[in-house]
């Protein structure tokens, strides 16, 4: 079965009604690089705020603030969202994978390929190769050029990218680490 | 990469790769600070005007706010970097869109972004000059005589007499827009105070330059400010100059406040105020025979410089000297001049005028080999310089390229006899979808112009570490070019050490010499081939032979370190210019680089006449560039580049009002993604450079000059269209096509 492309996750979100609030935070669990936890959030604190200011996972980098850059991108429920347009609350209950979770071995073919330069794009971009390899049935449907356009480069013209995955691919062992798969 | 086919040693990886792939890099917002405020920016609402007032609104507490405005500026209110032009913080008076006038801190991000939108600053407007190639009224003077920041002329022969004996002389007008950088970490700055030294970190290319800027405006020198460069997520010239600017505007935030203070900017805020690539206007008229030989070329370059000078006299050296392109003709003028305009200024860009100079000259080659009915590859080939002869500035090119060889590879990979012909073929059987192939041939001069090295004076130092390895010092930073690598494998393989024996010191004005700014494709060639030197000096201070190596070195350097009271081990080098160059500043003759790579670019594109769309289906960049160091990283560098041109040429369009940027968002300013781009073929044809590090020449830049003549010369193929103006975008390609058949109607 193919999955939504582009990040679509489906199911009904919470509201924050359904959830304890205490005050002006909303506190709710989550499955957060595989591991079961509580966090205390505001309301309208978005997901790359909370990751990146409050749990200084600062691999997740802010591009533009409006989901057109990916280089926010996490894994939500196995699927890349970018974090700037989700609020934090809306997480709760979920899995969310972000780059500190990836296994530097499957990073391998991304380093020998000339994936990244600069690297401010880069964890977006291994988040949601990431999600490709791990769900490879995609390619049935789609090339990885389309299914890598969330995400912009400005510094590789995206060849040392499509050449990684494409070497990843062709490895035995597929690259499904972290929660991911 | 496993072991190359032709024999060659596997590329070293990028060494901080894997840092960077698995998010662990960190950059300036990424560099965890405690008890720090973030600063804002007020505005300039206008492009030109007296300040009358600053109106501080309701909605927040102002007690809670540090307030910087121009009175707290404790040296002079100037960013300096060639002139005093440009100010830190408006002083009565604006200039452009956006000009910072006053800076807020507090410690919530989110408040003192609020509350800068608060603050209303009247200005008195006055009619802003926004047309950078009209003759400025006297209102509209603000910049000496004539708002002239710099004209440059470069005259070989007698270009009137030979256009007047040419049987044929064909001219042409071409226009290119504006480029904003989109690096995808945008600006950042942090500044604190350290007891006597106020210490900044942030994203840049140019630490010394951000020094150089700060000594005035602080009214202190060197030894009382610290400049550190952190991991730097992309430049391409957009942190050359305006660094500079968020560096000074922290530092004063964190002078009067006491507190460390950091200005991280938002996309918009990034796109609307900093430098942009310059729009150019670049006219020609061209002398030929029947036969297609070359005998005249007068060109007109004209540049929009924006409100204040920044780097555009040299970006306008640039354009100048490679406007002529690598043709050999006796009877060569370029006149070009940068113009004040009240817009947001403009500033370096991979490139550096190149670009445009490039697309006015590589479209125009076309056009002309049209008019004699000749086919354009016949054209360029005729006219290719040849060892031997001289550019338009009277510099003998005799570098042993084989620039004929450049150009055979380009048509031999894109199969351009055949496939033109398949094409014309394919267009005439389809009414929908029409293809096109297009050539540019270019070179890129590498690293400052003329005499610009030997004024840099740059130094690099070697240090030999306790544990019997190497650190190497340099201001050049990494950005994503690879240096870090490239200076790992140049140090390593000049001592015989391996590379985990060799570190690379992080920029930081107190703890390394001045190498120079990280631009111009300098680093590789010009930086690096000064690290092998100290290297070198390292070798010499130890009194080791000159072929030692290895364990020999290794143990030496530690043998030094036996004695505590030893003295660091520091091998020096400081920059000489090679004998063969020599350069008049003031007639712009002689030789205006040391060496050039030379390249010859092919596109093909397909356009859909239901939406006017372009895609580039194939692209072939083939480039000598002297020896190639890693070809990973070479390889990379050539595809981004050429991913950045195709871009400008087909997709960037920055719409004005006046004189800033409307579409600040990457929702209405478009940059390709991976879907909208073709596989990038890159062949790189190499003759070592013997001034280059292990024989290398400069390779950032060249690959941004080639695509958009290319480009647009496949799309001419494609519709028959003038294609002198980009970006094409569907709209342009429309009313273009519009044109032409309202003119094969009439």
């Amino acid at each position: 079965m193919i999955q939504p492309v582009n990040g679509l996750v489906s199911g009904v979100l919470p509201v924050a009604g359904d959830l304890p609030v205490t005050g002006d935070t909303i506190t709710f669990g989550w499955r957060l690089n595989g591991e079961e936890t509580q966090i205390e959030v505001d309301p309208a604190e978005r997901l790359l705020d909370t990751l990146r200011y409050r749990l200084g996972l600062t691999g997740t980098k802010e591009g533009c603030a409006e989901g057109e850059c990916g280089s926010c991108t996490v894994l939500m429920d196995g699927l890349p969202v970018n974090s700037c347009l989700v609020l934090s609350f809306q997480a709760a209950g979920r899995r969310i994978d972000t780059v500190e979770s990836l296994d530097e071995a499957a990073l391998a073919p991304f380093l020998e390929g000339g994936a990244t330069q600069c690297g401010a794009c880069t964890p977006g971009v291994v988040i949601t190769a990431n999600w490709l390899l791990a769900n490879r049935d995609l390619l049935d449907t789609h090339h990885i050029r389309e299914l890598m356009a969330g995400n912009l480069c400005r510094c590789t013209g995206y060849d040392g990218i499509v050449d990684s995955i494409e070497a990843a691919l062709e490895a035995d062992d597929p690259a499904v680490v972290g929660d991911a798969s | 990469m496993p072991a190359l086919a032709d024999g060659k040693e596997a590329d070293l990886k990028r060494r901080e790769g894997m840092a960077k792939l698995s998010g662990r890099e960190l950059y300036i917002d990424d560099i965890p600070s405690a008890d720090h405020l973030w600063g804002a920016t007020v505005r300039s609402p206008s492009p030109r005007g007296r300040i009358m007032s600053i109106e501080f609104g309701t909605g927040v507490d102002w007690s809670e706010f540090v307030v910087v405005t121009a009175e707290d500026i404790p040296g002079r209110n100037a960013i300096f970097l060639m002139e005093y032009d440009q100010p830190a913080l408006a002083d009565g008076y604006v200039r452009h869109v956006h000009e910072a006038v006053l800076l807020l801190a507090h410690p919530s991000r989110e408040t003192v972004r609020r509350a800068a939108k608060l603050v209303a600053v009247h200005v008195e407007a006055e009619s802003p000059v926004l047309d950078f190639c009209a003759a400025p009224a006297s209102d509209d003077i603000q910049y000496g005589p004539d708002n002239v920041f710099k004209r440059i002329l470069i005259e070989k022969g007698d270009v009137e007499a030979a256009l007047a004996a040419a049987p044929i002389v064909v001219e042409g007008e071409y226009f290119t827009g504006s480029q904003e950088h989109v690096y995808i970490e945008t600006q950042g700055m942090r500044a604190h105070v350290d007891g006597d030294v106020v210490v900044i970190q942030g994203s840049m290319q140019c630490p010394y330059y951000v020094l150089k800027a700060l000594e005035p405006l602080l009214d202190r020198d060197a030894n009382g400010i610290r400049i550190i460069q952190t991991a730097t997520g992309g430049g391409f010239g957009g942190k050359e100059e305006y660094p500079s600017m968020i560096a000074g505007h922290t530092a004063l935030l964190a002078l009067k406040s006491g507190r460390p203070v950091k200005m991280i900017y938002d996309r918009w805020e990034d796109m609307a105020v900093t430098t942009k690539r310059h729009p150019s206007r670049v006219r020609h008229r061209t002398g030929v025979d029947e036969r297609g030989r070359l005998l005249a070329q007068d060109i007109e370059i004209v540049l929009d410089g924006g409100a204040y000078l920044t780097l555009s006299p040299v970006v306008l050296s640039r354009a100048v000297i490679h406007a002529g392109g690598p043709y050999a003709c006796d009877a060569v003028r370029i006149d070009g001049r940068a113009m004040l305009t009240n817009a947001v200024p403009f500033g370096a860009f991979r490139g550096f005028g190149a670009p445009q100079a490039f697309f006015g000259l590589e479209r125009h080659m076309d056009v002309v080999a049209a008019r004699l009915d000749m086919d354009p590859v016949e054209f360029r080939r005729i006219n290719l310089i040849r060892d031997g002869q001289q550019t338009a500035t009277g510099q003998t090119i005799n570098d042993g390229v084989d620039r004929l060889e450049v150009l055979d590879t380009a048509l031999r990979l894109s199969d351009w006899t055949a496939r033109r012909s398949e094409i014309e073929r394919l267009n005439l059987a389809d009414p929908l979808v029409k293809r096109g192939l297009g050539l540019a041939v270019f070179h890129h001069g590498a690293g400052f112009t003329g005499n610009g090295e030997l004024m840099l004076q740059s130094v690099v130092h070697v240090a030999g570490t306790p544990a019997g390895g190497v650190e190497v010092r340099t201001a050049s930073v990494e950005m994503g070019q690879g240096m870090t690598t490239v200076f790992t494998q140049l140090a390593a393989g000049r001592l015989g050490l391996d590379a985990d024996s060799v570190t690379i010191a992080q920029p930081d004005t107190h703890r390394v010499p001045n190498s120079g700014p990280s631009v111009a494709s300098r680093t590789t060639m010009v930086v690096g081939f000064l690290v092998e030197q100290a290297c070198d000096d390292l070798r010499r201070r130890l009194e080791l032979a000159d072929d030692a190596r290895g364990s020999t070195v290794s143990e030496a350097i530690r043998a030094w370190y036996a004695d505590p009271a030893a003295a660091e081990l520091v091998g020096e080098s400081t920059y000489e210019q090679p004998h063969h160059i020599e350069w008049d500043e003031e007639t712009y003759r002689g030789d205006a680089y040391g060496a050039y790579a030379w390249a010859a670019y092919v596109a093909e594109v397909e356009v859909d006449l239901r939406t006017y769309g372009t895609r580039v289906t194939d692209f072939v960049a083939v480039q000598e560039v002297g020896h190639v160091l890693n070809e990973t990283l070479a390889r990379g560098q050539i595809q981004g580049g050429v991913a950045q041109a195709i871009s400008w040429a087909l997709l960037e369009d920055i719409r004005w009002q006046d004189g800033a940027m409307q579409n600040c968002q990457l929702t209405n300013y478009i940059i390709p993604t991976s879907d909208d781009l073709p596989s990038i073929r890159v062949k790189f044809l190499e003759t070592p450079y013997p001034h280059g590090a292990q024989g290398s020449k400069g390779i950032g830049e060249l690959p941004m000059d080639g695509p958009g003549p290319a480009i647009a010369n496949a799309l001419a193929h494609a519709l028959g269209i003038p294609a002198t103006s980009i970006p094409l975008t569907p709209e342009r390609l429309m009313a273009e096509l519009d044109s032409v058949a309202a003119l094969e109607a009439s």
